[in-house]
């Protein structure tokens, strides 16, 4: 019986220690102890996640450089291809545009000489028949001062005719 | 009291390169049966035999091992010597008396009208004072808590300067045993038995803890400062017990209290199941102090009877008492393993039942409140 009867020294010394071993240590160990225990979990946690965040933020970003490179190589791959197109068309249509003018300044040059032509002829035509006329006066002047030379060349004239009028026939 | 230290030859032959195989531990273990249990019918008969011749070196194992286990007002070391404590006595009629423990002698002298009877407790030098005797003394128990309570104060208060010197770093040094204990009270005892409430009982959760595994270890060391046996008192398992009893019905909520007076269950079965209800409400921490005092205290008596069979043996004849001694010590080494284990365990088990008990009376029921 003794063993389970409390002593009540023993009783009331506990009693004392363990107010103040509860008041003590909730003060200047558990609270701090806890306090440290969960700051740390949540720094651990805090940078784990925010390792997790950053690996797929550089995924994203990869993701991103990869996709704007595609982009980049397709779009210079148009406008290489747009720019060979823009090469062609103007080069064909430089040449035509030459040929065309070639053409045109030959056909201008043609007619050009042609008129050149024509005129000098004209004027070759009006001289000639100036001259001819000149001369024909001259000769007939000559020819007619005295009635013997004017006979003569009648004459003369009427035979020529007279022998290009039997030639034709 | 002295007995057993008249036998001291036997203490120095168990210590002298002893060495067993495990083997050999075992046989001896299975041996041990057989012969304890042949030796057990020898006992009586002997020590009758002894009484006539060697009435001074009688062994009582029993009166040993109740000594051992109980409460003192001095602290026994070895031999003849013995730390005196304080004595604190309150009487009506003497008021407060303070004085040494070693005026009694060892209960061989009466002092200041005081004596000490053969339980080691202080009565009247006149047996027919009937004036109560409130004795305060600072015992063997309250030195032995004392001196736990101030290692846990050192070693809980260094663990958190560690902690608050190194702020978001790994634990180190001694943080590494401490760490791992209470983040298990933490998580595994507070956490899954009270809920999203835990951190508020945290303290008084740690410290039952701590102070109960605390004097569970420094009760098995063999000498001074420890072989107390603290936790296996009455008294202190029932402060401990009361502490949990007080706690969980001061925080208890209506749904605790209305759970144990108007519980779900048919009117006409409240005469059965409240009184019930009631009885368990007392009963509960009544088996946490039955439950941490039996255990402790059984372990203590379980070392002190396989030690005691050297003595009682060695009663016999010497040979047989040097014979018994390393299955003696071996088998108190085993003990003393599995008390270390069992230390850890009921600090442990008391600690889980409180944090049930204070999560059952802040438990919040949602679906009642529809009703």
């Amino acid at each position: 019986m003794e063993l389970v009867t409390p002593a009540i020294g023993l009783v009331f010394w506990m009693l004392v220690t363990f107010s103040l071993l509860l008041f003590i240590l909730k003060k200047f160990a558990w609270k701090p102890i806890l306090t440290s225990m969960k700051e740390r979990e949540e720094t651990i946690e805090k940078s784990l996640q925010e390792a997790a965040n950053a690996r797929a933020e550089m995924q994203k970003l990869n993701q991103q450089n990869e996709n704007l490179l595609a982009e980049a190589r397709a779009e210079r791959e148009t406008i290489l291809k747009e720019a060979r197109e823009i090469k062609e068309k103007i080069v064909s249509e430089a040449k035509n545009a030459a040929d065309e003018e070639a053409k045109r300044l030959i056909s201008r040059a043609n007619d050009e000489i042609s008129r050149q032509k024509n005129a000098a002829l004209d004027e070759l035509k009006k001289e000639v028949a100036q001259f001819s006329l000149q001369i024909a006066q001259k000769l007939v002047e000559k020819e007619l001062e005295n009635n013997d030379a004017q006979k003569a060349l009648i004459a003369d004239q009427l035979t020529k005719l007279d022998k290009q009028q039997k030639a034709t026939a | 009291m002295d007995a057993p230290n008249k036998q001291m030859p036997y203490f120095s032959a168990l210590f002298s390169g002893y060495r067993t195989p495990k083997i050999l531990v075992l046989t001896l273990f299975y041996a041990f049966f057989s012969l304890g249990l042949h030796a057990s019918g020898d006992e009586h008969a002997t020590e009758k035999g002894h009484e006539n011749t060697h009435t001074e070196e009688k062994m009582d194992p029993g009166k040993l091992i109740m000594e051992h286990i109980s409460d003192s007002h001095d602290w026994h070391l070895w031999g003849h010597t013995s730390i005196p404590l304080p004595v604190i006595v309150y009487t009506q009629s003497q008021g407060l008396s303070v004085f040494s423990s070693a005026h009694f002698n060892h209960g061989h002298d009466a002092y200041k009208g005081f004596k000490l009877n053969e339980k080691n407790q202080i009565i009247w030098e006149n047996e027919s004072n009937t004036d109560a005797i409130y004795d305060l003394s600072i015992t063997k128990n309250v030195l032995a808590m004392f001196l736990a309570v101030i290692t846990l104060f050192i070693i809980m208060i260094s663990v958190a300067r560690t902690y608050s010197k190194r702020p978001g770093q790994a634990p180190k040094g001694f943080v590494n045993i401490i760490e791992p204990l209470i983040l298990f009270l933490r998580d595994d005892v507070a956490k899954s038995s009270i809920g999203p409430k835990y951190e508020r009982y945290m303290p008084l959760i740690l410290s039952i803890f701590f102070f109960i595994f605390v004097n569970n270890i420094f009760g098995l060391i063999p000498i001074f400062p420890g072989g107390a046996n603290v936790t296996g008192n009455i008294a202190i398992t029932m402060v401990l017990a009361l502490v949990v009893f007080l706690t969980v019905n001061f925080i208890g909520n209506k749904y605790y209290w209305k759970h144990i007076f108007m519980p779900d269950v048919p009117k006409a079965m409240y005469l059965i199941i409240v009184p019930i209800e009631i009885l368990g409400v007392i009963l509960r921490p009544f088996v946490l102090m039955l439950r941490l005092f039996a255990n402790i205290t059984a372990g203590h008596i379980i070392i002190l009877g396989f030690f005691s069979l050297i003595f009682i043996f060695g009663a016999m004849s010497p040979g047989l008492g040097y014979a018994v001694s390393p299955l003696s010590v071996a088998f108190t080494l085993f003990m003393s393993l599995l008390e270390l284990l069992v230390a850890f365990l009921q600090a442990f088990v008391f600690t889980l039942l409180t944090a049930i008990y204070i999560g059952m009376a802040i438990e919040e029921h949602h679906h009642a409140e529809h009703h």
